[in-house]
Parts: structure tokens; sequence; C-alpha cells
């Protein structure tokens, strides 16, 4: 008798899409997933949908909006093993930018009826409202990560973790250090590994599209851009406040930077 | 059967959150509504007070399946804005990363959201149990767009070497070669992609469409021309606001285009494809014809062989790109902040995507607007359903749904791109 397969589901919450597309840019090995797995509910990807409880769930996107709330305690509820991936998922992703301000600001620039606008406050991380097993940085995540975490919830293994930060990678590349030698403001030294330093490899700073690493050192990188590179106090907050400004580290040293009249 | 109600809560094989609603009482169609409810995500605003330098990674982030295009149009209006002109060298090498996006984005379209419905599939993995050589095909035109954008943008999904003023880092020849094989035989799995979706069954629909796209003198268009339209419009894209407007419905998230004269009107594959097929290459046209493609073209089922031919095209139009590639000496212009307004439209795979720019002396952005394909396309879209589920009604209610469910997908829609700036207030006003 054939082993029933574990079942798998991909959920959509306030994103652009582009985690689930990770997944089917698995080309070949997506089929070869197809076969150790039951792709049971993936609805940008087949009108089949089953109907739960799911072995594994990967959710993209952040909570954002009031129902949101609800539907991730739903998805909690029918996954065995629940994996936010990606910036939205893992932190609130760009959207965030708007815990910043009061949303009511932004809805204002653009809305006739702001106080009909049926958003939360602030876009937050799935982790901010139920426990998850595994979460995978990047904007978007490297297909291997996506693959290791596949393969450990099949195999049991442990879960892929590199705790190192771009830097590591870029030594490995061999690449040239643009904070030194080209004096470019690199969040490589406090930006998780994972996206294999793909910035300095290409002439630019690092961004931070991977979010901060453990234990960034957030202070004294920003230190070094005001005192080596001249940086200003407003472009230290941009630095930090981009794809993972609500992740703790980032959002704490993008604040420092900030005029002190801005309120709580 | 004279009142039915089609209701499909979350439309699948689309990238976004949307549903769909028809209404039919006494045997008409009273209702027909896409409706967005994907959550906004407040672009517009927050790229107020952000360097200009920024806008490119910023706006890609609207859309995981097209970042190229939103990347080509940010950078191409605030390039305007600054006052800056592109070298011909970087300007093939954009063309170059273009045709990367349009032949994975059209095989994304065409093999895992498209075709299944022509076959009776709920998705692609039943192609592949049974026509498993085909899903190859599709998997490797996917994997031949994705390489080309990966090196020369660095990742597939959202690459991180456009700038504005030109790259971070221009490819050496060397490394660029690889891919020459690669898209030579993408350029004969398109043309067999084409070969086999000719044989596909078309339901018989011509609506009456206004076709909008770029039009461009020398060239089947991506970053540069003039906005035309197949009832005569033909505008610079400085003075696109001035003949589309948006306004807003109850019933979805998402701001309807259209055009102040005339209203609804289509843009992408199939638009681009009847307003420019002369711009085509000469194999890209033979395979048309030989398709059976009219010309016009006005079956919007039939756009699934548009997206094929193009990908004929991209592929060619790549290879020729890196035939004559020679590394240029610089990998970008100088670009200093100067206070402006820019504007611009590119082609992405779903149609035009237009921005504009306001920007200070220090190079911040004051303003932004952008308007993507998917929106332009809505009011559209919905009187196709309307007049699509009029003529058929007959339909038992599973195949009507699932037909209704394919004249979405005609489109292609990207509902996170078209959520992006919505207004969710609901203003009460009689639609029509």
């Amino acid at each position: 008798m054939p082993k029933k397969k574990p079942t798998l589901a991909v959920w959509k919450f306030t994103s652009c899409d582009g985690c689930q597309l990770s997944l089917l840019n698995l080309e070949e090995e997506l089929v070869e997933l197809a076969d150790c797995l039951d792709i049971a509910y993936f609805p940008e990807a087949s009108r089949r949908l089953l109907p739960g409880p799911y072995d594994l769930s990967f959710v993209e996107g952040s909570v954002s909006v009031p129902e949101h709330v609800e539907q991730i305690r739903r998805v909690r509820r029918l996954s065995r093993v629940l994996i936010p991936f990606g910036t939205c998922a893992t932190s609130g992703g760009i959207q965030a930018l708007r815990n910043f301000t009061d949303v009511r600001d932004y809805a204002r620039l653009v809305y006739e009826r702001p106080e009909l606008l049926p958003v939360l406050a602030e876009s937050t991380p799935i982790s901010q409202h139920v426990p998850v097993e595994l979460e995978l940085q990047g904007c978007p995540p490297n297909k291997a990560q996506v693959l290791a975490a596949v393969a450990a919830f099949l195999h049991g293994g442990p879960p892929p973790r590199t705790p190192a930060s771009v830097c590591l990678e870029c030594k490995r590349a061999g690449h040239i250090c643009v904070l030194v030698s080209r004096s470019l403001p690199c969040l490589g030294p406090v930006t998780q590994a994972g996206c294999g330093a793909l910035c300095p490899g290409w002439h630019r700073p690092c961004y931070g599209c991977f979010g901060p690493k453990e234990t960034p050192k957030t202070a004294s990188l920003a230190r070094w851009f005001t005192e080596r590179l001249g940086a200003r106090e407003a472009e230290l907050v941009r630095a930090f406040r981009l794809f993972y400004a609500n992740a703790p580290a980032f959002r704490l040293e993008s604040q420092t930077h900030e005029e002190p009249t801005r309120q709580g | 059967m004279k009142n039915q109600r089609v209701r499909v809560e979350y439309l699948t094989r689309v990238e976004g959150e949307a549903r769909l609603v028809l209404k039919v009482k006494g045997g008409r169609v009273t209702v027909a509504e896409f409706a967005i409810f994907e959550p906004p995500r407040f672009f517009e605003a927050f790229l107020r007070g952000r360097d200009f330098r920024e806008a490119p990674d910023i706006t890609a982030r609207i859309c995981g399946i097209c970042p190229v295009a939103y990347q080509m149009s940010a950078v191409h209006a605030l390039e305007k804005a600054l006052g800056v002109t592109i070298p011909p060298p970087l300007r093939d090498l954009r063309r170059l990363l273009y045709c990367g996006e349009w032949l994975s984005s059209h095989a994304l379209h065409v093999f895992f959201l498209h075709a299944p419905d022509f076959l009776g599939f709920q998705d692609a993995l039943a192609l592949a149990r049974h026509q498993p050589e085909m899903l190859r095909l599709g998997l490797g035109l996917k994997k031949a767009g994705n390489e080309l954008v990966a090196r020369l943008g660095g990742r597939e999904i959202h690459p991180i070497n456009v700038r504005v003023g030109g790259f971070y880092r221009v490819p050496s020849r060397e490394e660029l070669a690889p891919l020459k094989d690669t898209l030579a035989r993408a350029a004969e799995a398109a043309h067999a992609t084409l070969r086999w979706v000719a044989g596909f069954e078309f339901p018989d629909f011509t609506p009456d469409y206004e076709f909008v796209a770029l039009s461009h003198p020398e060239e089947y268009p991506m970053n540069e021309g003039r906005v035309v339209s197949s009832r005569g419009l033909d505008i610079a894209v400085e003075d696109y606001e001035e003949h589309f407007v948006e306004e807003q419905l109850p019933h979805t998230h998402a701001l309807h285009s259209r055009l102040k004269e005339r209203g609804a009107y289509l843009v992408g594959p199939l638009a681009r494809y009847n307003l420019n097929y002369g711009r085509l290459s000469p194999t890209a046209q033979a395979a048309a014809r030989e398709a059976g493609l009219g010309l016009p073209e006005l079956n919007p089922f039939k756009s699934i062989l548009v997206r094929a031919v193009e990908m004929l095209y991209a592929a060619e139009e790549a290879l020729r790109l890196l035939e004559v590639y020679e590394e240029p000496p610089e990998a970008a212009v100088p670009v200093s902040p100067r206070a402006g307004v820019g504007r611009a439209a590119t082609e992405a795979p779903r149609g035009l995507l237009y921005h504009r720019y306001e920007l200070d002396e220090a190079g911040l952005l004051t303003a932004a607007r952008i308007v993507p394909p998917t929106s332009q396309n809505q009011k559209r879209l919905e009187e196709d359903l309307r007049e699509f589920a009029q003529g058929h009604l007959d339909l038992p209610p599973e195949d009507l749904t699932w037909r209704l469910e394919q004249t979405v997908r005609n489109y292609d829609p990207c509902i996170s791109c078209a959520t992006h700036f919505l207004r969710l207030e609901l203003r009460r006003e009689e639609r029509d």
C-alpha cells in the first residue's frame, strides 16, 4: 500500500506574491516536491482546494487587516507545522513602514474618507499572532532555504539555520568589501545570511532584505556610517527603515536617529 | 435558466485575492463583478520622503511576478525628472532584462495558470501527469527567463542590479555567453508552445475592444514609445493623465481606469500584438499567422497564443541583443538630485505600467503615482464577464462558472499590483 503523502498548504496574507513564486520557481524540483507532498491547498497554483487539516503550511504575507487576525488563527489550527516565509510574514514587510506613522496620515493622502479604511494600524509578522515552527527570512527567501525547510520537514532533521551575517558569505565568495574599499553604506554586517552576498557581488551595498541577523551590532555600524562615510541622521533612518523596518533591531536603530519631535 | 447566481469566493490560478460575482435575473445578466479584496499596502504614501535611488527597489515589491516592470517604469520616470539620458548600450541591457521577465511571466501564465483551463485540468501538476513533455517545455521557458533576469539582475525575484542611471555593475560578455544556448532553446520551445496552444478549442467571443499599448517606430514596445490605441489615441506618455482617469466603485478595492472620452479599454499582450504586429520579428509574425492568429485578433481566449508569440519574440530579441553585446565602459551615468517631475510608461508583461514621480531639490520623493495594468483592465474585464455570460447562460452552472473564471484568467490579472494604492471607502454612485 502506498503511504499517504503529507499535505502542503500555501497561504497568502498581505504581500506581493513573490514568495509563492519562489515555490513555483523551484521548476523541476516542484514536480519532485509534488511526488513527496500532496499539494492540497495552493490557490495561486490550483483550482483543486482540499479541506484541512494540513501537515505543512507555508504562509506568505503580513497581518494587516482586521480579518487577518482570525484567519491566521484558523490557519494555525489547521496546520501541524506552520512556516511563515519572506519579509512580510516574518517582520511585516515594506508595508510596515506605516507602523512609524499614523496610518490615517497615509490614508488621508489618497483617500477621501479615511475613517472607513478597514486596515489595522500596523502591519505585523505572523509570529506576533500565533506560534510558528520556523521562519524563513528574505525578500524573497532563497529557493535553497525553502527546499531545505521542506526536506527537514519530510525527513525530520533540524530546520536549516545559518546564524551568520552577509559578511560571512561575502568573504566566502571572495568579494571585495564594499563598505571598506568603496565606502558604501553596506548593511551586510548586521544582515542575516542567506542571499549569498548578492549585492556586494554586484558592487552595491547590502540593503538588508534578509533582515537582522541574531544580535546585530546596529549601533556600531550606524556610528561607522556617520563617522567614516559622513551619513546624516535621516539617511540612517532610511537605511534601517526599509524592507525589515519592523524587525525589532532595525526598528530601534532607525528610531534612535529620528527627530526627537516624533511621537512614539 | 432565468435566475442564477455565480459566485466564486476565492479565484484560483490568479496572482492575488479576488472574487467573481454574477447575477442573472429574468434571463439578463444584471451584475458582473470582479471584486478585489486584497488589502492595500500604501506604496504611494510611503514613497513620500524616500530617496529617489530607493524607488526601483521599493516599487519592485509591488509585484513578485513582474518586479522588472516596476523597476523599469520607475527608473525611466525618475531619469526624466532628473534630466538623465541613458546611452544605447545600457538601454539595450534594460531591454534584455525585460525580455527575461516577459519570458518567465508569460511561461508562468501560459503553463501554470491558463493552459489547464483549456485541457480541463485543475492545475499544471495534472499536466505533469498527462502531458509531461509539455510541462517540461513550460518549465524550461520559465527557467530560461529566470536565468536571464538572474544573470543580469542578480536574482529572479526582486532583482538588485537596476539603478537610476543604469546598473550597479554590467556583466562581461563571458558572464552572459551561456545564455545564448538557453535562449536559442527557449525560442524553439516557445514555437512548440505556440503550435500546442494553437490546437486548443476557443469559444467564439470577440468583444468590441479599444486596445491601448505603447508604440515605437522601430521596435516592439518595452521601455519606450507613445501611448496609442486602436481608436486613434496617439499621445506622449507625459499626457497620459490628461486622457485616462481612475474611478472608485463600491464593490472592489482597486480603482477602475477609463479613457475619459470612451470608457473601458484593454492593455496587455493582445493589445500590444494588435497595435505593434509590424514590429515583431519576421519569424514571430510568420509563427503568429501559422497559429491562426487574426490581425486584429479580437478573441481574449486567444491571448494564450499571443503570449506564446511574445515568448518567441522575447527569446529571439534577447538573442539578438546578446550577439551584439559589448560591455559598456560605465555601468551607469552619473545622476545628481534636483527638483522635478518625471513620467514614464513601459510594457509590463500584463500591459502598460505608468509611473509619475515628483522630487524635491534633495532628491526626496514628494509624490508618486502608479497605474498598473490590472487596474486599467478591470473595467473591460467586467464587461467581458457580462458579455460572455449573457451569451452562454445555457451552459450548466459548473461549466459557466469555469468559463467565467477562464474569462478572468485571459487577462492574467495581477491583483497584488492592482491594489497597492487602493481606496477603500465606498462612494455610492450609479454605475454606467
